[in-house]
């Protein structure tokens, strides 16, 4: 053991690396960079003001920037609502189509459908159905006659809140359904059949006997789900882009503006830590909790 | 006595039948407000793309029906409605995609053997920090990205995209194909080996075909990424030389106005090859996802 170094590399490092150095190649050098960067008051017209070291000045700024902070608040509360929903309609969703006794295959494969839908398809399709003057909801309402004016679900700030946070929704729903689906159908039906023998309700079969089972399952959709969070950023872009004034701004949006808009890559890239921050939070998350569950029912190795 | 008893158990079971449909009609009413919601937004945007543009314009609403092929003639003929390069897109889409996923699934391939095969120090925190550059949201790795590429000259080049998304298929390849090659008793490769095979030999011949299932899930996973992804290409092609279609999608927008019809059309051409392709593997798709997922 006194070179270490001239041994032949174990074969498990050398099958990682090809995957070590796509990464470190793409997204840890520009992360690194980007790092740096956000020490300096770097603009991309000016590329002197890269070299220029300024400490956490671009930190401080948007830790005490009102916008930052609305922006951020804004996102925290979307994703909760948001991530919540889903959970909850995914498993609705699952549980009725596990009871259907025909056409079972069919539905699975419509409730696949939104899954494979760009992101930015999604934020098109929910810019057009929610348009004012010619969307699908605005003429259905009042084709119907439920009412005569035009709601503007993309411009008031409240309606603009829920028409986003419905694409997301439908977006991102299917993802929870299919793979609670697909734990309800891995689920053994004795224990099932012995609680009903045993006298119990529904409601307590399913608080005691179906929800353990799926716990991983809710898990490892969540951290699926929460490795893509920021896929928001596409749909809200193309709806509102964070308008109407800012009504609907989340951290992703305005830290694309800071940077491309009003070319300051220095402070855009600051902010950009903090979302970065906020997903491995997430994603670190559902990850130690996957774990646990799967630790539970004794699925790990 | 027996009478009233046997009146009573009528109506009990009356009442329980009634309560049965009851719930069998709400199942069946949740079940179809579900289905219209899923399917309804894509249906409009089909039906809308084979709409002329006066009638999508039309204020009362128009709902009469009526078909026109115009909005994908002027797509693929390129010249009307701003003549949007659209055959391009969707060749630079599809070389883009195929070729990254390849690489991604060689890659992630052997990351996810590694995993699934060996025993080394620190392994599940080396797989947590695989996997965490998966969470890198696109629009802040699009920052320095942008600048990189600028600088090392490979901005609005196939290259550039296909390396971007090789870089985030990878994690989540290794995740899934782990999962798979884990299913795989180790005594079949032992098996090969003894009859004479080479490790390598070994692996291709019996734990990759064994594995085929989750590598066609981590597939199209893979591809549905790089085929659908916006925020990462929208900085880093800047021409007909490397736009993909969710980017080509932008140019159908005007300062002001948007070309709705157009829009609609380009939207069907792109979502006909991702609903192909995943109706054909759908049965892998979820098994590679929950076995990945729960048994790894």
């Amino acid at each position: 053991m006194m070179f270490p170094t001239l041994r032949r590399p174990p074969e498990w490092l050398l099958l990682l690396m090809p995957a070590f150095f796509v990464i470190a190649a793409v997204i840890l050098m520009p992360l690194v960079f980007s790092l740096y960067s956000s020490f300096t008051p770097y603009r991309l017209t000016k590329p002197d003001t890269l070299w220029k070291w300024i400490g956490t000045a671009n930190y401080q700024k948007i830790l005490t920037d009102g916008k930052f902070w609305a922006a951020f608040g804004r996102t925290i509360l979307f994703l909760t609502i948001v991530l919540n929903l889903e959970l909850l309609l995914g498993l609705a969703i699952a549980l009725m189509i596990s009871r259907v006794t025909r056409g079972q295959r069919t539905l699975r494969t419509i409730l696949m459908f939104p899954m494979m839908f760009s992101p930015i398809l999604v934020g098109f399709q929910f810019k057009f159905i929610f348009n004012d003057n010619i969307g699908l909801v605005n003429n259905a309402l009042q084709s119907l006659g439920f009412t005569n004016a035009a709601a503007p679900w993309l411009v008031d700030a409240k309606l603009a809140m829920f028409s986003i946070m419905f694409a997301e929704i439908w977006m991102s729903t299917s993802i929870f359904a299919v793979l609670l689906l697909a734990g309800l159908f891995a689920m053994p039906q004795d224990p099932l059949e012995a609680a009903k023998v045993d006298g119990c309700t529904p409601w307590q079969s399913f608080r005691h006997i179906t929800l353990p089972f799926l716990t991983p399952f809710i898990f490892i959709a969540l951290t699926i789900r929460s490795l893509d969070v920021a896929r928001a950023y596409d749909v809200v872009q193309i709806m509102t882009g964070g308008g109407p004034a800012r009504r609907t701004e989340l951290v992703w949006t305005l830290m694309s503006r800071t940077g491309y808009v009003d070319a300051r890559m220095g402070i855009a890239n600051a902010m950009g830590y903090v979302s970065i921050l906020l997903s491995i939070l997430f994603t670190l998350y559902f990850f130690r909790k996957l774990s646990a569950a799967r630790a539970a029912i004794g699925m790990s190795d | 006595m027996t009478a009233a008893r046997a009146r009573e158990k009528t109506r009990a079971e009356r009442t329980h039948r009634r309560r049965r449909l009851a719930l069998r009609l709400l199942h069946f009413a949740g079940l179809f407000v579900t289905m219209c919601v899923i399917c309804l937004p894509g249906l409009w945007i089909v039906l809308n793309s084979f709409r002329p543009s006066v009638e999508i314009l039309a204020k009362p609403p128009d709902w009469t029906p009526s078909f026109t092929l115009e909005h994908y003639r002027a797509m693929f003929g390129g010249a009307g409605e701003g003549g949007v390069p659209v055959f391009r897109y969707f060749r630079n889409s599809l070389v883009i995609s195929l070729s990254s996923t390849v690489i991604a699934i060689l890659i992630g391939m052997s990351g996810g053997y590694a995993f699934a095969r060996y025993r080394f120090r620190a392994k599940n925190a080396y797989f947590v920090g695989l996997m965490l550059f998966r969470a890198v949201p696109g629009v802040a790795l699009s920052l320095p990205l942008f600048i990189i590429f600028a600088r090392v000259g490979i901005i609005d080049t196939h290259f550039g995209l296909i390396l971007v998304y090789v870089a985030m298929n990878v994690p989540f390849t290794i995740w899934l194909t782990d999962g798979f090659f884990r299913q795989i008793p180790r005594e079949l490769r032992e098996a090969a080996e003894i009859d004479g095979c080479t490790k390598w030999q070994a692996f291709w011949r019996v734990e990759f075909p064994t594995a085929r299932a989750g590598v066609a899930s981590a597939a199209i996973f893979a591809f549905l990424t790089s085929w659908n992804e916006f925020a990462l290409a929208s900085q880093l092609t800047r021409s007909a030389e490397s736009k993909t279609l969710p980017v080509g999608l932008l140019d159908f927008t005007a300062e002001f106005t948007i070309n709705w019809g157009g829009m609609c059309a380009l939207a069907v051409l792109m979502i006909v090859p991702a609903l192909v392709l995943t109706f054909l593997v759908q049965k892998h798709l979820i098994s590679g996802l929950t076995f990945g997922g729960v048994k790894g």
